[in-house]
């Protein structure tokens, strides 16, 4: 259940539970939060509810709806999102349900049943949010599945820009060490290979292909086709991954590597 | 008929990190170019019992069939295409089993399941999808998905209530509007679409693509073409380190080289010699 808290000068009026589809805002006595203030129009705005999900509307007030700072026409409500009409704030309220009993409903796949959300009177058109999504921005990175092999020939690897995932992670992942690869043989070398991808290749497709994973528990070698395996200081892999340690000496497809922590 | 050195098959589920049961149920069968994937849901391990029914009626029922029909003719009777008639019949049996079971035992009340079906033939897929279990093709340079989700969020995006950014922000996921074993009738949606040697297809649960997201699995894809059951699992096992909330599953299907059915008096002739 989502809810509001009304607060003025930092002093809490109260606590608004948003029940209804339609919760309307505004200073006259008909509106579902009535605040009453002149810097308020008669009918400022609506919050929509469509299940575990709000829209605020401004309804053409004379002062404007503010979220976060920013003048909004229609906003998607994120959890601790800062409405202000004049001199009021509503904090909007929504957070997933907490403790681990409840965890394992969090993404239960239900049915819903026709009838079961009657249709919204005027729903809000999309509306990009003007508040930043609090997850992480997309930042393209160029995404390198680069061939060291071929890199010699000067023949440009596949490289796609991809965003960062703002959909997946909704849990807070630990801070990753940065890592990389240094060429230390063959015609790149010296040259460094950052990993910042979820997933580096590195060989000779046909000939001997690893990828090295980037995952929260850290930098894993894994063999991916070829008849040898990788050769981790002086040693061959088998088939399974293998953990990456600051300063392991890889060779692959002939060149010689070396796996570092940037820190 | 087969497709034996046609289609490369690689599977993987996982119950994930959260839940103790895997209400996921999946099954292959490459030589026929089918493969089935389907989401369980409902109270206890109820969801389990639906899965597992829907792959099992339609797996059999259809290896069975496909013994003995051509799948790109056209039925007589009917006027559709052979593929297109037993998916309908056979999701319609799977329906009726787990809405039947559904309403006669009431530890099973209310169950049901999502349910991806591809079957390849003649140089195509029809593709069969009930609720949010998703199919996606790599082709060359090109991720995409294929299936439209059946949920709540997909008809607010439709409908403009939504953007596709927003509704990845929703606390409404998972809400799916159709379901096998719900209703006593229930459509599945069914399309084909043309397959080319080198394309990559991947059948998944909700449980990959909201935990892990699209440009993510198609990256995974890309680079671990060359190795199926290593990409399989790398899917899984990026889904887990992301959170794993929910069941896992994932079917990849790869296409080695045309597979044109055989037409003509020549043709019919050799296919009897494979």
């Amino acid at each position: 259940m989502a809810k509001l808290i009304l607060s003025m000068d930092g002093l809490v009026l109260k606590e608004i539970n948003l029940t209804k589809e339609r919760t309307t805002i505004g200073r006259k006595p008909h509106n579902d939060i009535q605040i009453d203030n002149l810097a308020v129009s008669g009918e400022h705005a609506v919050i929509v509810t469509i299940l575990q999900d709000s829209f605020l509307e401004d309804l053409g007030s004379t002062n404007g709806t503010v979220v976060n700072s920013q003048p909004i026409k229609k906003h998607f409500l994120q959890n601790s999102d800062i409405i202000e009409l004049g001199k009021y704030k509503l904090k909007y309220v929504n957070e997933a349900p907490a403790g681990q009993a409840k965890a394992a409903d969090f993404e239960k796949t239900m049915v819903l049943r026709p009838g079961t959300l009657r249709p919204a009177p005027a729903a809000p058109a999309a509306a990009a949010p003007s508040s930043a999504p609090t997850t992480a921005a997309p930042t393209p990175a160029a995404a390198v599945t680069r061939n060291l092999a071929d890199t010699v020939a000067g023949q440009s690897a596949t490289a796609q820009p991809t965003a960062q995932p703002t959909a997946a992670p909704k849990l807070a992942t630990a801070p990753q060490r940065n890592a990389a690869l240094q060429l230390l043989s063959g015609p790149n070398a010296g040259k460094e290979l950052d990993l910042t991808k979820p997933l580096t290749t590195l060989g000779k497709p046909g000939v001997q292909v690893a990828v090295i994973t980037r995952r929260p528990q850290g930098f894993f070698i894994t063999h991916v086709e070829g008849a040898s395996f990788p050769v981790v200081n002086g040693k061959a892999l088998d088939a399974q991954a293998h953990a990456l340690n600051d300063h392991d000496v890889i060779e692959l497809a002939g060149i010689k590597m070396e796996f570092f922590f940037k820190t | 008929m087969t497709l034996s050195g046609t289609l490369e098959v690689a599977s993987c589920t996982d119950p994930g990190m959260v839940r103790s049961h895997n209400e996921d149920s999946i099954a292959s069968d490459g030589d026929k170019g089918l493969v089935v994937l389907a989401d369980g849901m409902g109270g206890y391990n109820a969801g389990e019992v639906a899965s597992g029914m829907a792959t099992t009626v339609i797996i059999t029922e259809l290896q069975q069939l496909l013994e003995k029909k051509v799948p790109y003719e056209i039925d007589a009777q009917s006027g559709q295409v052979v593929a297109h008639q037993m998916l309908h019949e056979q999701i319609a049996k799977a329906n009726t089993s787990i809405y039947q079971a559904a309403q006669s035992q009431p530890q099973y009340a209310g169950m049901g399941t999502t349910l991806v079906v591809a079957l390849f033939y003649d140089n195509k897929v029809t593709v069969a999808h009930i609720g949010d279990s998703r199919l996606y093709r790599l082709r060359g340079e090109e991720f995409k998905q294929v299936t439209k989700d059946h949920s709540l969020l997909q008809e607010q995006i439709d409908s403009g209530v939504i953007t596709p950014q927003q509704a990845r922000l929703s606390q409404n996921k998972n809400l799916v509007t159709r379901a096998l074993g719900i209703d006593a009738v229930v459509e599945a949606e069914i399309h084909d679409y043309d397959t080319q040697p080198g394309d990559i297809y991947l059948l998944c649960s909700d449980g990959l693509c909201d935990m892990v997201s699209d440009d993510d699995i198609g990256l995974a894809l890309q680079t671990l073409s060359s190795n199926l059951k290593l990409c399989a699992q790398h899917l899984v096992q990026t889904a887990n380190d992301n959170g794993g909330r929910d069941n896992v599953s994932v079917i990849l299907v790869r296409v080695l080289r045309d597979y044109p059915a055989p037409r003509g008096i020549v043709g019919k002739m050799k296919s009897w010699f494979r």
